[in-house]
């Protein structure tokens, strides 16, 4: 069972909600005493589209994470709107000519519309990676967030794209890029790096990544909750400016501003 | 006019550098540049991999006015490092377009258009370029709420990775027979996937099924234009007076997923032909 699936079953605890592709599981369930609908993307062995079945965020997947999230704003209207939490589990997106042809990318964004509209709707939302969250995968699944929590485990990584094939772009070997990757912080694969861009909100450990036990699952809701309520009623991505490693993500923005 | 004196009044669009084509785009004298070369705003962490950055990062951003209405353009440079996206040109991106949105709060009803020949997120930046493509989608999906957003891929580079999914955002897009559109570029699927799944040599291929005549034609741009900087001013103008769609093709989850469904338990390879048979009717 995938880590993906694994989690969002013991943080959600209920029922799948029905009318999904079978890689995309969404369960409605409760944080803080407020209603919170919990996605995930699962791998799917059966997947109609064969470069999508081990995870990876294809034109089926993207179209329904769009469908899961849209579904939220729509029932919430007039409301108040649940909080949404992107389960991260995603290897990559999928990476074929049925998905170019089909046009993924306008799948993806579809997700990130969804996504993007929902937290300006006042839906607060937040990402927690309990695996790889990567390229265009992570885009549509769970980088509109505004508090992004990582579980502390080698597996658990962010990156732009795998060493293989940005290796062969950036016509370096992967020996040479791994000792790049060494020294330029953005370009690492490893969380204490990614955590020095000032872009995770929290990393916290847990005992069991694969099979989340009673204590893991508590201690990960304990967390969410105190992202919720960081959230407030915030509906921007203001906070993830402001680190040393971004200085110059601030500096841009400063100076635009004064010239404006 | 003849066809003889329109061709020799033509300029081309394509050929024209991203600064250029943001002043030709702009009314006449209108054009203003922000955070321009002789600020210096460069790229640290390519110059520590001995790679000589560019003043600009790559990204022009510049104020003028369309018809007289205020108008914000972002155009990427695809000649320097392919147009990828990094920390600062990322951030002259999204910071533009989130004081556009500010722009409309105050009663100033700034627009934008994009220009993009990128090949997605600067590998050399990874993560902040992958992050600043978050805020840039972000960005577009506030401002819409205001004031159009409008793509236009020109080519020769054409648009991918992270930035196709924020063209997909794009309130309307204009392309060109020279664009192409994608999420992930030739070489990585070939990569990734095998060459019997994708020849990244295969030209005609690539762009019969990616390139923008197939997009439009599937109803995944809105205008297909000649290059000529005139006729793109004119698809920019009636992009702009059209205004938000009324359902937006990134809202199109129902419609997509009901089509996908057809396609049953193993879908097949489809060519250009067959997409586009698939797609009528379905987001045009």
């Amino acid at each position: 069972m995938s880590r993906g699936l694994q989690w969002i079953h013991a943080l959600a605890q209920g029922p799948e909600v029905a009318g999904f592709p079978a890689s995309v599981k969404v369960i409605d369930g409760e944080l803080d005493n407020r209603p919170a609908r919990f996605i995930a993307v699962v791998p799917d062995p059966h997947n109609p589209f064969p470069r999508a079945r081990q995870g990876e965020v294809g034109v089926l997947e993207g179209w329904g994470l769009a469908k899961a999230v849209e579904q939220a704003i729509e029932a919430d209207k007039g409301g108040q709107p649940r909080v949404l939490v992107a389960v991260v589990d995603v290897p990559s997106q999928a990476y074929g000519r049925r998905e170019e042809a089909l046009g993924i990318h306008q799948a993806l964004a579809g997700a990130v519309d969804a996504y993007a509209r929902a937290r300006l709707a006042g839906h607060p939302l937040i990402g927690l990676l309990v695996g790889k969250a990567m390229s265009g995968a992570f885009l549509a699944h769970g980088y509109q967030a505004q508090r992004l929590i990582a579980l502390d485990d080698p597996g658990v990584m962010v990156h732009a794209m795998g060493k293989t094939a940005a290796a062969r772009i950036t016509l370096r070997s992967v020996e040479e890029l791994e000792a790049l990757a060494a020294k330029v912080p953005p370009m690492a694969y490893d969380l204490a790096n990614y955590a020095s861009l000032g872009l995770l909100w929290e990393r916290l450990p847990v005992a069991a990544i694969e099979q989340p036990g009673e204590a893991d699952t508590a201690s990960v809701r304990e967390v969410l909750t105190r992202a919720l309520r960081d959230i407030g009623d915030s509906r921007d991505l203001r906070s993830r400016l402001g680190a040393s490693n971004r200085a110059l993500s601030s500096q841009v923005r400063e100076r635009l501003r004064a010239q404006w | 006019m003849t066809d003889v004196a329109q061709l020799l009044h033509s300029r081309s669009f394509v050929e024209l550098s991203a600064r250029e084509r943001a002043k030709g785009l702009l009314d006449a004298g209108s054009f203003r540049e922000l955070l321009d070369p002789f600020e210096r705003l460069m790229s640290p962490w390519l110059q520590a991999q001995g790679i000589v950055p560019q003043a600009d990062d790559g990204v022009v951003i510049a104020k003028g006015t369309f018809d007289g209405q205020p108008l914000l353009v972002a155009a990427i440079e695809g000649v320097f490092q392919g147009g990828s996206m990094g920390e600062v040109g990322g951030a002259k991106i999204a910071g533009a377009l989130e004081l556009a949105v500010e722009d409309n709060r105050n009663g100033i009803p700034t627009a934008a258009v994009l220009l993009l020949e990128t090949g997605g997120v600067r590998l050399q930046e990874a993560n902040l370029g992958l992050a600043a493509i978050a805020e840039i989608q972000a960005a577009i999906v506030e401002l819409r709420q205001f004031r159009p957003v409008i793509g236009l891929v020109a080519g020769a580079v054409g648009c991918f990775g992270g930035m196709s999914i924020a063209a997909g955002l794009c309130s309307r897009l204009i392309v060109t027979r020279e664009a192409r559109l994608g999420l992930n570029g030739p070489q990585v699927i070939e990569q990734e996937a095998g060459i019997e799944e994708y020849d990244s040599r295969d030209r005609p291929f690539i762009w019969g099924l990616t390139g923008g005549e197939q997009r439009y034609a599937c109803g995944l741009a809105d205008a297909f234009v000649a290059d000529d900087l005139q006729q793109m001013r004119d698809a920019l103008r009636a992009a702009l007076a059209a205004g938000e769609p009324v359902q937006p093709r990134s809202r199109r989850h129902q419609q997509m997923l009901g089509l996908l469904g057809g396609l049953g338990e193993n879908c097949p390879q489809l060519d250009a032909a067959q997409t586009r048979a698939l797609y009528k009717g379905v987001l045009q």
